[in-house]
This record gives structure tokens, sequence and C-alpha cells, in this order.
């Protein structure tokens, strides 16, 4: 295999509408973006990779590495087009799916409805068994039951089934007997364990994700087989991987097992683009902030690594509110998400606010400047009105947009209501834009123990660069960063990845009782169980470990994860757990609880390769005296007045050329807003930075 | 209406909505730091900022409407307690008064002052359910309000970030759980002083040293705007009697629901007198379920602050359940408080029947129980959990019931794992109930059946609080009542809705949770509906009789 650098890697990542492909090759790259093929996605795919191999004169049979990000199994799941799928559970625990968390996720809407389950009543199935919480045997299991939902599966054409049992993290064997009964059975039956797919507490988040395992399994792994067999078929022979939605890549037989674990890889890839963008400039502290058409995501990515979490919704039913999806336990980049985006629709209230979002023009009618039909003003309108958008120029001049249509609209659904001017209306409705985003960068930042204002804000996505330098501003941030190739980000970040796969098991222990022989033992196992699943695919490179472990005060109900010593546990190693974990509980909550007991519930094992070695990007020159493109009118909204600010054209501005705001840098895909208290520059990396003004200039 | 410029007053919106983030955060930190398993897992808190008047400007959405509204009253209290010129920056105050709280003794209420640039601007407020507080425990046993447990007048928490050491040592030494509520005592002071770090933030900022004008803003705005809802309602009165199991006596709940230009007004005139046992309710706690029944239906998209809730009004006599003065006993108070948004729907079904949903289980179905643990060892005294369960909700005009879901109540069910963790018990099962969503043209929601032993040979205790055993839910227009609730014994024996009561070790507790009540007449229900509940399980061949199948 070649090394790194000489190596031509290749990604794609299937995004609902466009198909991205970067093909990689000794620091160069080319890009295409094709039309995602919903039916059988891997011919927009091949058909992306034959375009992208000849502007590069390349062949399959010259690539080294194909990474392969995709939404096919989160689509899958909304959609409802998965396959159709069986729950078979312990006896008296039928509707663990259907009742969840017996909650409201809107408290005062009396006519929401709860998420769906993938698996409806009729097919949720129970047998006797019953392990308890420590792991021994209550009642054995009825071998005979098992068998004989067989033919109740095979009259309904059941194509896969999951196994939810309760405790099953603390004791398998249940379910894997049930499991090679019914296989025996009926050999060409999907199983999924939930104690594999997910051994940890909690039965409803288990078995939620056990479902959706299932219920992708037939999907995925026929759209992976054809895809391997079609590459395999063209003379490819380098190596496939799957991105993950913990932002891992793995081997293509691991992503045929565990499918749930590839819903959100696509996200995913925008987290670790920014993560590289992070290295490359030397930025420990990033927030990374993704804005597209139709919503905003916002990660925390420190020292190079995006936050994590254990914890996912697909499919929320409404208004991005939390509690109105479908959960999914597995590791995650952990993002917010917004609706936020320059198609966010912008409506006057009943208390007579602005109010931006969540319902989106899409692409389709689209903003009311694009002429096809919205009648409503969305963010790209007020951008429009603003100035900060050429409406002759946009995207690459592909789409004209027309002005009048926005101040109409913002006219009509603002303005009026609140007698504001249509430009001031636009401002309102960029500020208010802006102050959600910020809020949500805030809040996010708080529940991870991070102060924002210390982080660095790297930007891409369509519109987040028009966006970036005012949501810095509300959050205090001094640094905004646009890397190059933002439209691509994902596709970018998955070439970025390790190949890496985190194991994580529940076994309750208290510390004050720590049975280090046990817990060693037990992480030994993950071990092995993670090396399995990650050396085919590293092929020899060198790996790392890391073992974490979810702690909390007993009696607490969310645990934090604490980094582990290597090697052996011992008795002796407590008092540093200990110390371990209240130095990060004081992180996150100011102050430890003195003298309170303290218990590990679930632990983590990630087993990983290196990622790419970054190359720090060189520091650049700073010089001033660039000459603007030419001036273009912005609404200044705080002080009521149309200002004139220089506009620059990325493509002609030289490294170190400082650019102080207020400016507009524009490009084919995006333009950036520098702010009054901004200066830009573009560095040797290709990224417009931004610097805030030091203070009373 | 406005005299601000348009920037003035985009920033006024723009605090408010920074004003609903920062509320949001502070429940976020009560929520991930409380140690009550009914906080962290189930979210039985609340918090809210309020502005030197006592005015509520912004409450967190997590929190449970029996906390939110009384906790609103209840920082009006504290400001006559302890004026705001004598606070001083650091300082948090404390009550569990059920009066002057959140109606009973295990809800503690946190108060802190926040102060910009030294001078005071505002106060954080912030309450969550404590498991235990001593006493006889957690049920409705109790024949007066010092029986229930520890009383913790209005009193000084933290002087000037000094905590007070006296008043925590004789919280630790009064309760079951001293690790739990000294650990969420901490995190009620630590959620408020997030709050003020915010509220600095923002006021920094924008530049302004006080929050006259965007309370009056943000109060303004929200009265108008229910008002204008309100105008949009037909005009009277309607009266409506929901009857209750009790303690050991039905109970009357009587209401007279009055719709004017200037608000609603809800009178409990005629309601039965207040119960020798737990279950009264506190005035505050009357007007909090009140308040947000009537808020669900008339005004869901409006924020909760002074001004919103200003044209909501409520009466009850002095002496009545809903009136209960101290030292009527009041621990279980939310049993008959969360039946009230029932009781309001009955008024408002005869003006707007088309918003409104049938009766359902409404009020929580927890179980309270506690015993021994295997070795002593743990919790000092065993251990003591409410793990939180529900019933069905009443069948809405045009969609059915919505099956083991908590209404009023937001809180959320224990997990069965969880549960096992944290006690020795054993859940035998937990799954819906078939054939007790009321039949009709729309369902109701199906309750739940659940049955629990002893995983280590020894008995426990429950403190049940049930209600809707003899009066189920009703159904309306022609739509079925919903499943009477149940408790009873494995073997056979049936049980007191209320009141502590033992599980010997060999048997098994058996709880069924009331179904909602359906809507309309279930001969019109839609063929294919019927035809998937009974494919599904749901509705059983008895049950179809009612559909006419």
């Amino acid at each position: 295999m070649s090394t790194a650098n000489s190596a031509v890697r290749l990604a794609a990542d299937i995004g609902g509408t466009f198909t991205d492909i970067v093909l990689e090759r000794g620091g160069r790259r080319l890009t295409r973006k094709v039309l995602t093929t919903q039916q059988r996605p891997e011919e927009g795919v091949l058909d992306g990779v034959r375009l992208v191999l000849d502007d590069a004169g390349l062949h399959l049979s010259d690539i080294d590495v194909f990474v392969h990000g995709t939404t096919l199994a989160t689509n899958a799941i909304i959609e409802r087009r998965g396959a159709k799928t069986a729950l078979i559970a312990t006896d008296g625990f039928r509707d663990v799916v259907e009742i969840g968390t017996e909650s409201r996720y809107d408290q005062y809407d009396l006519s929401i409805e709860k998420p769906k389950p993938l698996v409806p009543r009729a097919l949720r199935f129970t047998v006797p068994e019953r392990i308890d919480v420590h792991g021994s045997v209550r009642v054995p299991l009825d071998e005979g039951a098992v068998a004989a939902v067989a033919p109740s599966l095979r009259a309904q054409g059941v194509e896969s089934v999951a196994f939810a049992f309760l405790h099953s993290y603390a004791n398998p064997a249940h379910e894997q007997r049930a499991a090679a009964i019914l296989k025996q059975k009926m050999p060409q039956l999907w199983i999924t364990l939930s104690c594999e797919v997910c051994p940890e507490i909690r039965e409803y988040e288990r078995t939620s994700t056990a479902i959706a395992n299932a219920y992708v399994q037939p999907l995925m792994d026929g759209y992976l087989a054809r895809m391997a067999e079609a590459l395999t078929a063209r003379q490819f022979r380098g190596a496939i991987y799957l991105v993950t939605s913990g932002g891992g890549l793995t081997a293509i037989e691991t992503a045929r097992r565990f499918p749930v674990r590839l819903v959100e890889s696509g996200p995913a890839g925008g987290a670790i683009f920014a993560a590289q963008t992070a290295l490359q400039l030397g930025e420990d502290k990033v927030v990374s902030f993704d804005m597209g058409g139709t919503t905003a995501k916002i990660c925390l990515i420190e020292k190079g690594e995006p936050k994590t979490a254990r914890l996912f919704e697909v499919d929320r039913a409404s208004r991005f509110i939390k509690g109105s999806g479908l959960p999914v336990r597995a590791p995650v980049i952990e993002m917010v998400e917004i609706g936020a985006g320059g198609g966010s629709i912008a409506t006057v209230d009943a208390l007579k606010r602005v109010n931006v979002g969540p319902e989106s023009a899409g692409s389709e009618p689209g903003p009311a400047c694009y002429a096809r039909g919205g009648m409503h003003p969305t963010v790209t309108d007020a951008d429009v009105v603003l100035g900060m958008i050429d409406p002759q120029r946009f995207a690459g001049g592909t789409i004209r947009l027309d002005a009048d249509r926005s101040r109409a609209a913002l006219a009509q659904d603002v303005g009026k209501p609140l007698g504001l001017s249509p430009e001031t209306a636009a401002y309102a409705v960029h500020e208010m834009v802006c102050e959600n985003m910020a809020s949500a960068a805030r809040v996010h930042a708080v529940e991870r123990g991070a102060v924002i204002a210390q982080h660095t804000l790297i930007a891409f996505g369509g519109a987040a660069p028009l966006h970036a330098a005012r949501v810095a501003e509300k959050i205090g941030v001094a640094r905004v960063v646009v890397p190059p190739n933002a439209g691509v980000g994902s596709a970018i970040g998955f070439l970025a990845a390790p190949i890496s796969y985190e194991l994580v098991r529940s076994r309750h222990t208290r510390l004050e009782a720590f049975d280090a022989g046990a817990v060693s033992s037990l992480l030994a196992e993950m071990s092995a169980e993670a090396r399995a699943l990650v050396e085919p695919g590293a092929r020899g490179l060198p790996v790392t470990e890391r073992r974490r472990a979810y702690m909390r005060y007993v009696g607490q109900g969310h645990e934090i994860p604490v980094t582990l010593p290597a090697g052996k546990l011992a008795s002796n190693d407590v008092p540093a757990l200990r110390a371990e974990f209240e130095r990060e509980y004081a992180t996150l909550f100011a102050r430890p609880i003195p003298g309170a007991a303290i218990e590990a519930l679930t632990w983590s094992v990630t087993v990983s390769t290196a990622p790419p070695a970054i190359e720090r990007a060189q520091p650049v020159t700073l010089n001033t005296a660039a000459k603007p493109r030419g001036t273009c009118a912005v609404f200044d909204g705080r002080n009521e007045t149309m200002i004139h600010v220089p506009l620059y054209r990325r493509e002609d501005v030289r490294a170190g050329t400082l650019l102080p705001g207020p400016a507009i840098i524009a490009e084919d895909e995006t333009s950036t807003f520098v702010s009054a208290n901004f200066t830009a520059h573009i560095d040797n990396a290709g990224c417009i930075v931004l610097n805030r003004k030091p203070s009373g200039t | 209406m406005t005299t601000q410029s348009a920037p003035k007053l985009i920033d006024l919106q723009i605090m408010w909505n920074r004003l609903i983030a920062v509320v949001e955060e502070q429940a976020q930190v009560l929520i991930r730091t409380a140690f009550s398993p009914i906080v962290r897992e189930c979210g039985d808190l609340s918090a809210g900022i309020f502005d030197l008047r006592g005015r509520m400007l912004a409450q967190a959405v997590t929190g449970t409407p029996g906390h939110v509204n009384s906790m609103a009253e209840s920082v009006k209290h504290f400001i006559r307690h302890f004026p705001i010129g004598t606070m001083k920056e650091g300082d948090a105050y404390i009550t569990n008064d059920p009066w002057m709280g959140t109606g009973h003794l295990n809800d503690f209420v946190v108060t802190t002052p926040a102060f910009h640039n030294g001078k005071p601007v505002g106060l954080f407020s912030c309450t969550s359910h404590l498991m235990d507080i001593g006493g006889i425990g957690f049920g409705p046993d109790g024949t007066d309000v010092f029986m229930e447990g520890l009383s913790i007048p209005m009193l000084k928490l933290i002087d000037q970030g000094k905590v007070n050491e006296t008043l925590m040592a004789m919280i630790r030494v009064n309760t079951r759980l001293p690790v739990d509520t000294e650990g969420d005592t901490y995190s009620l002071a630590a959620c408020n002083e997030v709050g003020v770090k915010r509220l600095n933030e923002m006021m920094g900022e924008f530049g302004i040293d006080s929050l006259d004008a965007l309370g009056t803003y943000i109060c303004d705005r929200s009265r108008e705007a229910v008002l204008a809802e309100i105008a949009k309602l037909p005009k009277g009165t309607w009266h409506n009697t929901m009857r209750v199991d009790g303690y050991d006596a039905p109970i009357d709940l009587i209401a007279a629901v009055t719709v004017t230009d200037a608000g609603i007004h809800v009178d409990y005139t005629g309601t039965s007198p207040a119960s020798r046992y737990g279950i009264n309710v506190p005035h505050a706690y009357t007007t909090a379920y009140t308040v947000f029944g009537l808020g669900c239906v008339v005004a869901s998209q409006i924020p909760n602050n002074a001004g919103s809730l200003a044209p909501l009004t409520v009466s009850a006599p002095l002496g009545c359940i809903l009136n209960a003065p101290k030292p009527a006993p009041v621990a279980i108070r939310h049993v008959v408080g969360q039946m009230l948004p029932d009781v309001v729907f009955g008024c408002l079904c005869q003006a707007i029947p088309e918003r409104v949903p049938a009766e359902g289980t409404s009020c929580l179905w927890n179980l309270i129980v506690r015993g021994e643990t295997q070795s002593g060892s743990g919790r000092n005294y065993g251990f003591s959990m409410a793990i939180t369960s529900n019933g069905g909700t009443g069948a809405r005009f045009d969609k059915d019931g919505l099956s083991a879901t908590a209404y009023p109540s937001g809180v959320r069910g224990t997990p069965v794992e969880i549960a096992e963790t944290e006690t020795p018990l054993i859940f035998w099962r937990k799954e819906l109930r078939p054939d007790s969503g009321g039949a009709g043209r729309t369902r109701g929601g199906l309750g739940q059946i659940i049955e629990v032993g002893s995983g280590i040979g020894t008995p426990f205790e429950i403190l049940a609080a049930f209600d809707r055993i003899d009066h189920p839910p009703r159904g309306r227009d022609g739509g079925h009542d919903g499943a009477a609730g149940y408790i009873g014994l494995k073997s056979g024996k049936v049980m007191r809705g209320k009141g502590f009561q033992e599980i010997p070790p060999s048997d098994r507790l058996v709880v069924m949770t009331p179904g909602g009540a359906g809507l309309g007449d279930p001969h019109t229900r839609n063929r294919g509906r019927v035809a998937q509940d009974v494919a599904e399980g749901v509705v059983l061949a008895a049950g179809a009789t009612a559909y006419g199948v």
C-alpha cells in the first residue's frame, strides 16, 4: 500500500440531493457534484467517480482508498422504507418502544403525535425468559417459545428481526441462544441482537437502536454488496471504508453488521473537515458552524477532536424538538442542529416578534428572490435586501435573484405587521437568525462545560460565511475561519477520518467496591473485540486504544466520560479515578459534591489508527493595501443607514493581504461578510481568517 | 403600540429570546446535576427568571406545570421576607413551605438575586422534587403537614458565597437520603448561579442596567397576545362537576369557567372540603394546574410569564380541598391538582368542543416504593424510589388519545432497568393494557399493566397515591369511559388506591393504569382504524363490540 502522501484517495458523500466526490492525490484535490440517484445510489456514485477519474486521468485501479459516507440509512428510517421487521422481547415487555419515555415533547400542544415505532405492535413478540440487573438468570429461556415465533414471522413475510431482552447487556446468553434457534429455523433471516449493537442499560434506547439496525440492515447490506461488486468489476483493488456517525471509518464487513452506525455520517464528515482545518491552523478550541439551506449544525472541537456523545435521535417529528424522534444509542459526533438556514422562513408571531424558521422554503419553491413561487421571506431574502448577496452572481451566476421580490415579501410578512421598512425588517430577520444560532452554540458549550468565547469559529456550508461574523460577535469569539472547498466539506472530512471502532458496554460498579480484576478483564475482552473489528481495515497500520468509564455520583442520572489509565487496572487506581472524575465534574458543574459515592455504569474502548498527519500551515506575512473589486451598498440596521462596503473576489486576494471590515469577500459558492469589528486576510492554507479588531478601533 | 426606535425594538425581541435560552440552560444544569432520580430521569423541576418586582419574565419549558406557576408566586414571598435592599451578591434563599413554595415539603425552592455592576437587577428561582424529606415518607397518610417531614421556613441558604452549614446539617439529619438531599440542594443553587452569569453577559452586550423596560415589553406583549386569543372565544360562563376517588370518600371538583374580554376566571365554589389526609392542594398549586389547562387550549404558543398568566385567574373558597390552609396535609397534592385541567376542559368543551380532549388519567400513577436492600449497604435506610408511570390521555377531537403518556404532568417515565439498578425489585410486566382506551369516534389512549415483585425475598412497601379507580375518565359526546385503574396483589387481593400498604415477599404487586376516555360515537369510527386496533391487539374481541364489530 502506498504511503499516505502518494496514495490516491477517493471520497463519496451521498446526500439527499447531491452526491459529492473528492479525489485527493499528493495534497491536491479534484471535486465533482452529481445528482443522487435515489433508487440505486451506487449508480450516482459510480458516475461521479468516473467523472472525477477522467478529470484526473486515472482509473479505478489506481485508487488506494475509497471512503464512503451515506444518508441512505437515515433516509430509509425517515421515509419508512426499511425492511419488514419484527421484535422479540422479554415476556411482559412487548411495548417498550411504544411506551417510550411516557412524556410529551411539547408541554402545551394538545395535538402532538408520538414517534411511530418502526415495528408495529402486531410484529412485536415476546418469549418467557428473564435476566436480572446482575446478569443472573431469573427465568430460563423458553426455547420452544422462540421456535414457535418462526411460523408467524414466515406468514407475515418478516425479513429482519431484532432481539431485545431486559438486561441483555449484563448477560447476552439468552439473546444469543434465541438467535441461534431462530437462525436454524430461518437461515435467510436478518438478525440483530441488542446486546451486540447496543450493550447498554436503559431498555427503551437499546431496543430502539436494535430495531433501527434490523430495519435498515437488508437495504444497506444490499447496497454495500452491490457497491463492492461494482467496484471490483471495475478493477478496484484498494480498500473500502464507510464513515460512521462517530466520525471513524469502518470496514465494509462491520458496516454490514451494524448499519445503524452509518446513520448521521454526513454531518460527521463536516465536523471532521472542521477538525482538520483546526489542526492545520493550530487552533485548539474550535466551534464548527455549518449552515446550509435548511439547518445550522454546531459542533465543539477540542485539540482537533470533535466532541462525541452516545445518543441521538432520528426522524424528529417536529421542529427539531428533543424527544420527538426515535432514539439511537451509538457513538456519534455531538452536534446541535437547529432550523436556521438560508431557506428558513421569517414570520411575525402572535407576540409580534420576528421569528425565523424552523419551516424552510427549501430549494423548491425556495426563497422569494428565486422567483419560483416562494411568497414568504427567507434568511436569503433578508441577506439580499441588506445588500450582502449580489443578486447577479448568486451561485456563480447560475441563479438570478430578484431583489424586488425579496423586498416585497419582507414588507408583506414582517415589515407591515411591525411598522418597519423592508430594510429594517431584513435587519431584524438577520439579527434573529444569528441570535438563534448563537443561543444554540452557547447552550451547547455550557452543556459540555466549555467557554464559548475562547473558541475559534470555523464556518462552512453555503450560508455560514454571511452570518459567521455576527454570530461570533454574539458569542464573543475573536476569530472566524472560512476554509476553502467549504461546499464539499463532508467528503473532504471523510478523507481525514481514522479507521476506528468504539465499543461500549454497561457494567455497574461502585468505586468503593471496585473489582479491578473484573473490570480489567471486561476491558481486555472489549479491546480484543474492537481490535478484531478495526485490524482488517487498518491493514497493518499501528492502532491506538482509548478506554473510558462513564461515571457519576451514586444517585445521579447523567454519566461523565473519564479517561482510564493505560494497562491493567489495579485497586490502587481508585483514588486516581475518583480525582479524575471530580476534575471532570468540576469542569462541567462548577463544584464536586464532597464525600459522595461514585459509580461507573458503562465502559468504552475505542481502537483507532492514527489520523493522517496534517501539516501546519505556514504563518502568512501580513501586508496592507488591497484594491477592492468595487463597492456595494449594505444596510446598517443599527444606525438605519446604507453604507458602502468594499467588495473583493476571493480569487483576487493574495495571501496575507489585510482587508479591514466592513467588507464582503465574494466567491462563486458563497460570500463572506466581514463586519466592522473584524479584519480579514487569506492565509497560506487558503482560508479566509477574520480577526477581531483590538477594541476601541 | 411602541415608542421604541426600530433597532431598540429588535434588541428587546432578541433579549426576550435570550432570557428564554438562559432559563433553559439553568434547567439543563439542574437536570444534569440533580441526585433525585425523579428530577434527573423524569424532569420534575422548573427554573425561571424574575424582575425585582417579582414578575416572572421567562421560564424553562422543561418544567412541570405544578411547579412553574406556583414557583412564580413563591418569588414574591421571597421578596417579602428578604427585601431586595437587604440582598447581597452571592446570596441564595430557600424554602419548602407548601403554601409559599410549590405545594408540598418535597419541593425545595431556591431563589438567587442577580447583580449587575454591583446593583440587584433580577432573581433566578428554581425548584425540584427531592426524594425524601423525612416524616412518614412521600405518601398520603399524614393527617397534618407536620407528619409529612422537615419544614424549612424562608431561610438564607448561602450568605455572600458562604453556605449555611447549620441548615445543611439540619437537612441532612432529617432525611433518609442525606447525601442525595444535600447534593440536590447544591445543584439548585448551582443552576441559579449559571443563570446569573448569563444574565450579566446579556446586559453587558446590550448595554442595559435594568430589566424594567425589557420586563414591561415581555409582559405587555404576552398579555396582549393572550387577550387576543381570548377575544376569539365565545363569552359566557360554563359549569362542570367531576367526581374523583379521594382518600376515604369521593371528592367533587366543581368549576365555573367565565370567559370575558378581560380574561378567563375559574371559580371552584362548591368543591368538596379539605380531606383529613395528604391529598389537599394549596391554592398556588390549584392555580398552577388550572392555568396550565387553560394555557394548553387558549394560548399554547405563548410563553409563560407574568404577562401571559395575568388574564387567567382562579379562586377557590378557603377550606375546600383546592384551597386547604396550613396545617392540612398536602404531600400528595398532585393527585387532585392534576385533575384540574380535565375539570376546566369539561367547561370549555361546551364552548369550543373541537379544541378540547375528553377526560384522561390525568394524575401520575407513580409507584412510590421502599424497602430493604439486600446487604443493608448503600442507602442508609434501604431503598426509596418513585417509579414514574402513566395511564392513557383522553381522545382528542380528531386524533386518538396518547397511550401511557403523562398529562398534564410533563415528567418522563422511569426505565425498568434503571429502577432495577436502584431497587432490589423485579418488574415482571410493563406493557400496554388492551381494551383500556375508551371507545369512540376517536379512542382514548391505553393504560399499562405493571407487575412487580421483590427480587430478594423481602417484603416491600407502596405508598399508594392513585385515583380514577372508582371514577374512571368519562367519555364525551357518545364516547365510552376509559378503563378504571386497579391496584392489587397477583394472588388476587384488591388493594386500596391510597395509602401505605405492604407487598408480601411471595406475592407481586399488580397495577393497571387507567385508559383515556373516548370521544364521539364509536360506530362512527373509521373502520380501517378499528381493524388496525384489532390487528394490533389494542382492542380485543370483547372491546370490538363497542364499535359494532
